[in-house]
């Protein structure tokens, strides 16, 4: 029976002429169909790989530049993360890596035809971005997110270069902010551009350059300016670009006029497909209804660099009926979610920043019953990061079952291990709660006190979790054992400052190897673990991060600082810096 | 989904599919129970806790040790030294992560109850509930600072340092972090500092030390392996002190100047990054 279904599929495969099968293959964009179809035999795994236009990375040390160029030979679109996420709070050390210039570098080579690069938490150096510039003569978006280690001079080669360039979004990296005359460098015949997003600049750009560039740029969309734009010339740019979909500003505050309000109020109403606003630094709350007239078709607000105070907020988002996300500051307090609530029943996710987050006392009254009155007002809301300072069962419980469509939840209690408020018990039935009723879960972000107990819930019912954020939680290896031996669609678990030490880990070493990474600081991870991880799993890049010099100075036993973990087919990295070792086949100490 | 693992013995689970592995660990019962780490707060009714106060087992500890190393038993606070994982600054009056609850005592537990009524203002009349875990009346506001939390990214910390939320206290407390890249000429990167964490010239430099101590002993040798913390610390304080290296910043208005001129708050105000540069080229400053 088998030889027989065997034979028959390879006629089958046999029977298509590839250029059927490989049209058939360009309806198929979701990479996991991809890696699917290129399973089903080699011939089209050939096909498959030959027509591959877009790949993600999702670890740049998971695979190396040359396998990547080598398998696929015509991307036209890559996607790359370096820094594991912790990067973006400062706990992965300067000089850890995420390098993308060996990258640039394959691909200048093997891909001449390439378009589009978007970059997550890489370091990108100015000669990878002039390299970028000269190298690929139809390029057209660079996306570089969290990014860091280049300059506007960098950004200078980009735009003198690129002549095909449509997407520049440097979304919350950090630039070496040099000058601002890397925007004149855009030659004047050029009027491609759809996106632009300097928002993290500091410096300010030459404000006569940036109108002439909106001014011949007709499918201009999205524009995002940095804080020194000023809110006097914000109508010169809406009323040469009419047309823009997403619009940032920059500081939103200048001294009360009313030329100024009008252009500015008249230029906003002139924008009529307008769908998103952020920016918002310094704002004068009596220049807010300028916007007024573009709430009803608002779909996504950024106010989180707003200071202004609850009750502005209100007016504001009372208009916003057809809201889908709002990224906001905690003066929106409870009051301002009770209206969030009665307002915007479309809304989708919510994202409420701490205005002051290292004072003990509460600044604003921001409490649970905000996230409980949204998560009973607003059906359709399924991602949430909210900052607060007091949680309780009771809430977690109530917000679980209201709103079982959550498929992102990240509640982050100020202070480490709060317990429940209320009745000063862990906050484990909560987040039980949460993981029982929310099926869809697929992002879970933990804090407040916490046993092992919310890992055995977590592990049992979180199946279709996928990313794990634990910090200051657990009591035992157990937690961590419950985790990694359940949790079925697990594939990014970070873990700091938790009591999680070898057993877990080593009785669950297999599972590392279906995950893309872990990563633990400031556990109780030994030495002597590390090295039988690195030496039994091949497969696995173990990275011991210790700035207190060689884990061989000190006993096996010593937990060491930082451990970051991941499957990876490209073998050890070359590039390491001082402070990381990894363990190598022959538990030599590599670094 | 998980495959049985071959031959690691190392804690005698080997060969064993993970459920059986959990309840092992859970029947193992006195066993694990007797050597596993624990933290908590002391007094909380957890009951599978001993007498409340967690013990840390299982591990020595070398010099400078992360994570946690003394408890101190009377106040029932946590105390952390620095260094290592969470760093924290201990300079303001030591006690970290002060608990939100309480030794266990019944009469505080009850107060806390009546305080926190479930109306919107119930936030407002926290006071007394710190002030029942600071007995002796230390000013609460002071807040020790953890690397990395709570989880902002960087972006955003530093664009509220420049708009500090409205508040009196915290004017005057000076929250928030600030975080300055330092480079090292002929170093392969450069690094970054919380100028926050440190309250005199002398942390600050012993600080940076510590970061570029391998720098200047030419990369640690090639086979990774570094001098001795000791004599690596002592060169390069002979370095700074003697005539090779100079420490220097860039201030608000774009001009580099030998930093120790002027008084650590106006530094650290002032401060948008540091160079350890050659003398020989800090000629002039």
């Amino acid at each position: 029976y088998l030889s027989n279904t065997s034979t028959l599929s390879t006629k089958m495969a046999k029977s298509f002429p590839e250029e059927v099968l490989e049209h058939v293959f360009s309806f198929i964009t979701s990479d996991s169909d991809r890696n699917a179809v290129s399973l089903v035999c080699k011939s089209w795994y050939e096909i498959e790989r030959w027509c591959r236009k877009r790949v993600f990375v999702g670890n740049c040390y998971a695979v190396s530049p040359r396998i990547l160029t080598r398998r696929f030979p015509e991307v036209r679109s890559v996607e790359i993360k370096g820094k594991p996420h912790f990067a973006d709070f400062n706990l992965v050390p300067e000089g850890w890596g995420g390098c993308v210039y060996p990258w640039i570098s394959a691909m200048a080579g093997a891909y001449p035809w390439l378009e589009e690069i978007r970059l997550k938490r890489m370091v990108v150096s100015d000669e990878a971005l002039e390299l970028i510039s000269t190298s690929f003569c139809n390029f057209k978006v660079l996306v570089l997110s969290s990014c860091e280690g280049f300059s506007t001079d960098g950004l200078a080669s980009i735009a003198a270069n690129c002549r095909e360039l449509r997407v520049l979004d440097l979304r919350e990296s950090e630039v070496d902010d040099l000058s601002g005359h890397w925007l004149s460098h855009f030659p004047d015949t050029w009027t491609s551009l759809v996106s632009l997003n300097i928002a993290c600049l500091g410096s300010e750009v030459s404000f006569s350059a940036l109108e002439r560039l909106v001014a011949r740029s007709p499918n201009l969309r999205t524009l995002r300016l940095n804080r020194a734009v000023s809110l006097e010339k914000l109508h010169n740019l809406l009323c040469r670009a009419p047309q823009l979909v997403e619009f940032g500003t920059g500081a939103y505050s200048s001294e009360l006029r009313p030329d100024v309000f009008s252009n500015l109020a008249g230029a906003f109403s002139g924008c009529k497909q307008l769908k998103g606003l952020s920016g918002f630094w310094d704002v004068v709350p009596a220049y807010l209804p300028a916007i007024y007239l573009t709430c009803s078709g608002l779909t996504s607000l950024n106010l989180s660099y707003a200071t202004i105070q609850s009750p502005d907020l209100v007016k504001l988002v009372s208009q916003c009926h057809n809201l889908q996300r709002l990224w906001v500051l905690d003066y929106i307090e409870d009051i301002g979610l009770d209206a969030l609530a009665a307002s915007c029943k479309h809304l989708q996710e919510l994202r409420v920043f701490p205005s002051d987050p290292y004072v003990v006392d509460p600044n604003v009254s921001l409490t649970e019953r905000g996230l409980v009155a949204v998560s009973e007002g607003c059906p359709k809301l399924q991602s949430v990061l909210y900052f607060c300072r007091q949680m309780s069962n009771a809430a977690l419980v109530a917000i679980a079952r209201n709103r079982p469509n959550l498929v992102c939840f990240r509640l982050c209690i100020i202070e480490p291990r709060a317990p429940d408020y209320l009745t000063l018990e862990p906050l484990d039935a909560g987040f039980g709660a949460i993981v029982e009723h929310c099926k869809e879960l697929r992002r879970l972000s933990l804090s407040g006190l916490l046993t092992d107990r919310v890992f055995e819930y977590i592990g049992t019912r979180g199946r279709k979790l996928e990313m794990l954020s634990i910090a200051f939680a657990g009591e035992s290896d157990l937690g961590l054992h419950h985790v990694l031996s359940g949790c079925e669609s697990l594939r990014k678990l970070e873990i700091r400052d938790c009591p999680f030490g070898d057993k877990a880990l080593l009785a669950n070493a297999a599972k590392l190897e279906t995950m893309r990474s872990l990563w633990m600081s400031s556990c109780s991870v030994s030495f002597g673990a590390c090295k039988l991880l690195g030496q039994k799993l091949p497969r696995l890049n173990v990275e011991v991060i210790d700035e207190r010099g060689s884990p061989d100075s000190r006993p096996e036993s010593c937990p060491v600082e930082k451990l970051y973990i991941y499957r990876t087919v490209a073998g050890p990295r070359v590039d390491m810096p001082p402070f990381v070792w990894t363990i190598d086949e022959d538990a030599a100490l590599r670094v | 989904m998980s495959m049985p693992l071959e031959e690691l013995n190392y804690i005698g689970l080997s060969e064993i599919p993970a459920m059986e592995n959990s309840e092992k660990l859970a029947s193992k019962g006195l066993n694990l129970k007797a050597t596993e780490l624990r933290l908590g707060l002391p007094g909380s009714e957890s009951p599978e806790r001993d007498n409340g106060l967690g013990v840390l087992k299982g591990f020595t500890s070398g010099a400078k040790r992360g994570f946690s190393d003394t408890i101190n038993g009377d106040s029932g606070k946590w105390v952390f030294t620095g260094n290592g994982g969470s760093e924290v600054d201990l300079g303001k009056n030591g006690a970290l992560f002060s608990p939100r609850s309480v030794n266990g005592s019944g009469s505080e537990c009850t107060s806390l109850k009546e305080v926190v009524p479930l109306s919107p203002k119930a936030v407002h009349e926290k006071k007394p509930q710190i002030s029942a875990v600071n007995g002796h009346g230390v000013a609460p506001a002071a807040k020790a600072q953890v690397v990395g939390w709570p989880p902002i990214r960087s972006f955003r910390k530093n664009s509220m340092a420049v708009n500090p939320p409205k508040s009196d206290e915290d004017a005057k407390l000076g929250s928030g972090c600030l975080y300055v890249k330092v480079s090292m000429d002929g170093a392969p990167y450069l690094r970054k500092v919380d100028l926050k964490t440190y309250s005199s010239y002398m942390e600050l430099s012993s600080a940076l030390e510590k970061m570029f101590s391998c720098f200047t002993i030419g990369q640690c040798g090639a086979h990774g392996v570094p001098l001795r913390d000791g004599m690596s610390e002592s060169r390069l304080m002979d370095l700074l002190h003697g005539s090779e290296y100079v420490l220097t910043y860039e201030d608000k208005d774009d001009d580099w100047m030998l930093v120790g001129d002027v008084p650590w708050e106006m530094f650290t105000v002032s401060c948008k990054r540091m160079r350890i540069m050659k003398s020989s080229d800090a000629i002039g400053l």
